[in-house]
């Protein structure tokens, strides 16, 4: 996979030099496909952080994303590579590639990320997403979209340094009486 | 959306001397560049500075320096140093707000306020950085002579 050659040729823990001159201590990763055996990890890693445990809906998620990887679909997991908790997955992402959903052109859409509260602000969510846009680009599209709840600031600040933007559409939605 | 022009003198100096926070910049280096009164620039520094965001150097060559985790100043951090942005929901409102034409009206405001506190918090220092770099590697931006910048609210 793409993915695995973009990262595999840096696993060594390496620090990055921020805009802002501070170094970050980036963790020795591994992205790669999620595979059946990283279930466990990523249900308990979300329900870690939302409080639900969504064991159904991530089996549905695994079934149409990763076991089958699905023309334009991904389900990718961040692995340690650090000796200590090697193999350990310390988060994941999860898209694909949608087309014409209200006139849209073909683009990729991140509906899952999740990075393990302590092995934030050491690149993991960045690894992700960027192999994510590498598998994007290499599935023929330009552009990413996500949807981020207006009160989640963490959240929305991580994607917008990660470059996105306000796109063109607005989310729209109603109580159903 | 409109900001105070001391908000936007704010964030000038601040992305300028967060982009090389082991510098340290004096009141008239960064406001020729921006081309602003140091005496108006002097008083945002001031504000700055009891915010923590930046430390005055004192001595030969003194100057500020930036002092703040740029990961995690917001844009609306720094604006609501300067001004209120507030939210139509919490002002008072007369008798006329409180017809349903009033509450509807009401409810329409406080989603474009929400919206602006979101997207002015999910900005931080170093988002800034990277866009204005964006910008740079982009060149110059063409004018448009149309629009006049407005000493008061810019």
């Amino acid at each position: 996979m793409a993915v695995e050659k973009l990262l595999a040729a840096k696993p060594d823990r390496h620090t990055a030099i921020s805009s802002s001159g501070r170094r970050r201590l980036k963790l020795p990763l591994q992205i790669r496909a999620a595979e059946a055996v990283d279930l466990v990890a990523v249900i308990a890693l979300d329900e870690r952080i939302t409080g639900v445990n969504k064991r159904e809906y991530w089996d549905e998620m695994f079934a149409r994303y990763g076991k089958i990887r699905p023309k334009g679909g991904f389900f990718l997991v961040a692995e340690s590579g650090d000796r200590k908790s090697h193999g350990r997955v310390l988060g994941f992402i999860i898209g694909e590639v949608r087309a014409w959903e209200f006139g849209s052109a073909p683009c990729g859409w991140v509906f899952a990320l999740s990075v393990a509260p302590e092995a934030r602000l050491h690149g993991v969510g960045e690894a992700l997403f960027e192999a994510l846009s590498a598998e994007f680009k290499n599935a023929g599209v330009n552009k990413m979209r996500t949807m981020v709840a207006r009160d989640n600031r963490l959240t929305l600040m991580f994607f917008r340094g990660e470059g996105m933007m306000a796109g063109p559409y607005i989310e729209l939605e109603k109580d159903i009486d | 959306m409109k900001l105070q022009i001391a908000s936007h003198l704010a964030i000038y100096a601040l992305l300028e001397l967060a982009a090389q926070p082991e510098r340290q910049l004096s009141v008239a280096e960064i406001g020729q560049k921006y081309d602003i009164s140091s005496h108006h620039l002097a008083k945002v520094m001031n504000v700055l500075g009891r915010a923590k965001m930046v430390r005055a150097v004192r001595g030969a060559g003194g100057g500020y320096q930036f002092a703040g985790n740029a990961r995690r100043i917001t844009l609306l951090e720094v604006i609501q140093l300067f001004e209120d942005l507030g939210d139509v929901r919490s002002e008072p409102g007369g008798s006329r707000d409180s017809t349903a034409e009033g509450r509807a009206l009401r409810q329409i405001l406080g989603e474009i306020d929400d919206i602006t506190r979101a997207t002015l918090g999910s900005i931080t220092i170093v988002t800034m950085l990277k866009l204005v770099d964006r910008k740079r590697a982009k060149g110059p931006a063409r004018l448009q002579p149309s629009r006049s910048v407005d000493a008061e609210s810019v």
